[in-house]
């Protein structure tokens, strides 16, 4: 399958190691990757804090740039979210850029749903020597609705152990712009969530959003709790030939 | 006297001192998850939960779409049935009509069951400025009123309190608003309900006039609805003489049968029980029986501007059963009083900037007091979609540019102009990975707060889009 790659702009920032690990992954399963070179960013961060305007107009760019693909992948779950369930609600009623974004909507998925919906594969052939904990992230959890799906897939990885989140469903504390503007109650969250993963005893914790990761990693790291956040295609693009460095 | 939310600080401000209270977090954590466990099992026992969310949203979506008709239908009950109706725009109209009524009576006291629609309109204090006391007798409200405080939720207004400091208000303050609390009160929670049970008794029997709000009103038959766990409603609504409630107009349902729906969804939601132990209804006067005279005051307070926004309007089928507090990892760490008004958490978030407007400095920080995470959506029993109000709330402040967000609006502008061209973001990753050794670990301006918790990521030597680049051209060499 030819499957366009969104890898998102603070992917591609700062944490390309996740969009090389996408790449490795999916063209070992046999699929054929393209990453159309004129995309940005979703303009999550835009919409968010209420500016409209700007995350229209980048809106018009996905489109522009992904209106061939037929399959797209995001390998973040808040932009997956952004553009499918968001992106319709940007355009008047009726408007063009509504028609397009609703067309769109439903090509759009994440690394978790690919894998497991349209690819039909749980069992990737990775291979991970380490205890993992997965945080499954509010968009990814109530947006997108991923359900079972991550930990079908990591419960395939040999050599990983999963070990269960306690508060599992609680948010980091990220959100984007709110960290900035509520830096206390951000901080306060995160240091919840960071207590525990380090309660769990994990080596690693994983999720499907680098920008939870950032957040929760950056507290965990402020505590020298010893705990790796690695993002989910990373574990999956893992193998004994080319293991992943933590 | 209970004091009022007026002047209080913005929402990050008053966040700053709350998150820093070691005590008021333990008290909050403690409430919200015993409060959230339990909803979520009495919700889980009902397989039509899902449709039962749906037809709550439905019933109230086309009561506020035809708000006009039912509110007329609503007022020819009640009169129908021997009541008085007034409408009131705003809270002095309401405040007004109240103090009216009650001097009518030529009495000086009045006796509450729990109410948001008058903490809305600061009933007590403008009765109190007329020389009249409003003794509150829902349990946790007398505790905020014995205690000089502000109530922090919506159903537990004193949720931010625990045992040992309600026995010392009980201690310090009783004997001054009545019978003064027992000699030797531990803090067993059933030695505090009888010293209250005790104080109460004697206003429900001494007081002839009575003020309540309404869950719902019933507009075909003109009823009103209230719904507690206590019985002191029961005793304010049935004792008094002279009954007056403050209702919001948007308290309005259709029907008896419309009803069903929130007699299951209410319950569960708030207090995790399949059913509230006290469901009071009365419709007008029955000679003999109960209130001799009964005022229903319809209460506007902005709330016709909200109906009249497309996407906030949804905030009005609120029934404020307080899952989207109990829920909200936001609120779980300030407390109700951060949010500087009568509606805290996220549906205060969404509620208090519609019905005040976004121009004060609280209002229009309210917006941004959540993660947008979504767990108020998830539980809310009539769907209301309040990340959705949040954004296009915030989408309202930033487009006036107040404090704050002009500096804000000229960054995001810079950032789509880079955002808006591959080439342009191309060379700033360039820019930013050529910078990489420079970037201080502690970073300064408002960004700060950041590093102040966090530790900022490496930043790699290369993006991916230089990375693809270069694969590419490898690739082509190599065919």
């Amino acid at each position: 399958m030819r499957i366009a790659l969104f890898i998102t702009c603070l992917n591609d920032t700062l944490f390309p190691d996740t969009g090389r690990a996408v790449v490795r992954l999916l063209e070992r399963l046999g699929h054929e990757v393209v990453f159309p070179e004129s995309q940005t960013c979703c303009g999550q961060m835009h919409y968010n804090t209420g500016y409209r305007r700007d995350a229209q107009k980048l809106a018009v760019r996905f489109v522009k740039t992904f209106d061939d693909a037929d399959v797209i992948l995001a390998p973040s779950g808040s932009c997956a979210a952004m553009v499918r369930d968001n992106y319709p609600r940007l355009g008047a009623a009726g408007s063009r850029l509504q028609r397009a974004t609703t067309a769109l909507a439903p090509r759009v998925h994440d690394l978790s749903e690919l894998l497991v919906d349209v690819l039909g594969v749980t069992d990737v052939g990775a291979y991970f020597p380490h205890t993992v904990t997965y945080h499954p992230t509010c968009h990814g959890l109530r947006l997108l609705g991923l359900g079972d799906r991550p930990y079908a897939l990591l419960r395939e990885v040999r050599g990983l152990e999963l070990v269960e989140l306690p508060e599992a469903r609680e948010c980091c504390g990220f959100g984007g712009t709110f960290a900035v503007k509520n830096p206390d109650v951000s901080a306060a969250m995160g240091a919840d969530k960071a207590r525990n993963v380090a309660a769990t005893g994990a080596e690693v914790l994983c999720a499907v959003d680098n920008s939870c990761l950032m957040h929760i990693g950056g507290t965990l790291d402020r505590q020298r709790a010893g705990v790796k956040v690695v993002h989910l295609a990373e574990i999956l693009a893992s193998t004994e030939q080319e293991p992943a460095q933590l | 006297m209970t004091g009022t939310f007026l002047g209080m600080p913005t929402f990050p401000e008053a966040a700053r001192a709350a998150t820093a209270d070691a005590q008021l977090r333990h008290n909050l954590r403690k409430a919200t998850h015993t409060i959230r466990d339990k909803r979520a099992e009495a919700v889980g026992e009902l397989d039509d939960w899902t449709r039962l969310r749906a037809a709550g949203k439905a019933v109230k979506d086309r009561t506020l779409r035809h708000l006009d008709h039912y509110l007329e239908q609503l007022e020819a009950s009640v009169t129908a049935a021997g009541g008085q109706v007034h409408w009131a725009a705003d809270a002095a109209e309401a405040n007004r009509i109240v103090t009216d009524l009650v001097r009518a009576t030529g009495e000086r006291e009045l006796v509450k069951v729990k109410s948001m629609a008058t903490q809305e309109i600061g009933l007590n204090e403008a009765l109190e400025a007329a020389g009249i006391t409003a003794y509150e007798t829902d349990l946790a409200e007398l505790i905020v009123q014995l205690g000089d405080d502000l109530p922090s939720h919506i159903l537990v207004p004193a949720i931010h309190r625990n045992r040992a400091e309600i026995r010392e208000i009980f201690l310090r303050e009783m004997a001054a608003w009545g019978t003064a609390a027992p000699d030797g009160l531990t803090d067993d929670p059933r030695a505090l309900a009888d010293a209250a049970r005790v104080h109460l008794r004697e206003k429900f029997l001494s007081t002839k006039v009575a003020v309540s709000g309404a869950n719902f009103a019933v507009a075909e038959t003109g009823t009103l609805v209230v719904l507690e766990s206590e019985g002191n409603g029961r005793m304010c609504l049935t004792l008094p003489e002279t009954l007056i409630s403050v209702v919001g107009i948007e308290k309005t349902i259709p029907t008896w049968d419309d009803l069903d729906i929130f007699l299951q969804t209410l319950p569960r939601s708030s207090t995790g029980e399949r059913m509230n132990p006290y469901t009071s209804t009365w419709t007008g006067v029955t000679p003999g029986d109960g209130p001799q005279e009964f005022h229903l005051v319809l209460l506007d307070n902005g709330r016709s501007d909200v109906l009249a926004d497309e996407v906030g309007r949804q905030a009005l089928r609120c029934i404020r059963c307080s899952a989207c507090l109990n829920i909200c990892p936001v609120y779980e760490r300030t407390g109700g009083h951060a949010y500087g008004s009568v509606y805290p958490g996220p549906i205060g978030a969404i509620l208090t900037p519609q019905l005040k407007g976004t121009g004060g400095e609280l209002e229009a920080s309210l917006p941004y007091a959540s993660s947008l995470c979504g767990a108020c959506y998830e539980v809310c029993p009539v769907a209301i979609d309040i990340p959705e109000v949040l954004v296009h709330l915030r989408e309202e402040v930033a487009s006036a540019g107040g404090a704050g967000h002009r500096v804000e609006k000229a960054a995001m502008a810079a950032a789509e102009w880079v955002l808006d061209d591959d080439r342009r973001l191309g060379l700033a990753q360039r820019a930013v990975a050529s910078a990489r050794s420079l970037v201080p670990r502690r970073l300064p301006g408002p960004v700060g707060a950041w590093t102040d918790t966090r530790d900022l990521p490496d930043i790699p030597e290369e993006s991916f889009r230089q990375w693809w680049r270069t694969r590419e051209k490898g690739k082509r060499k190599r065919s």
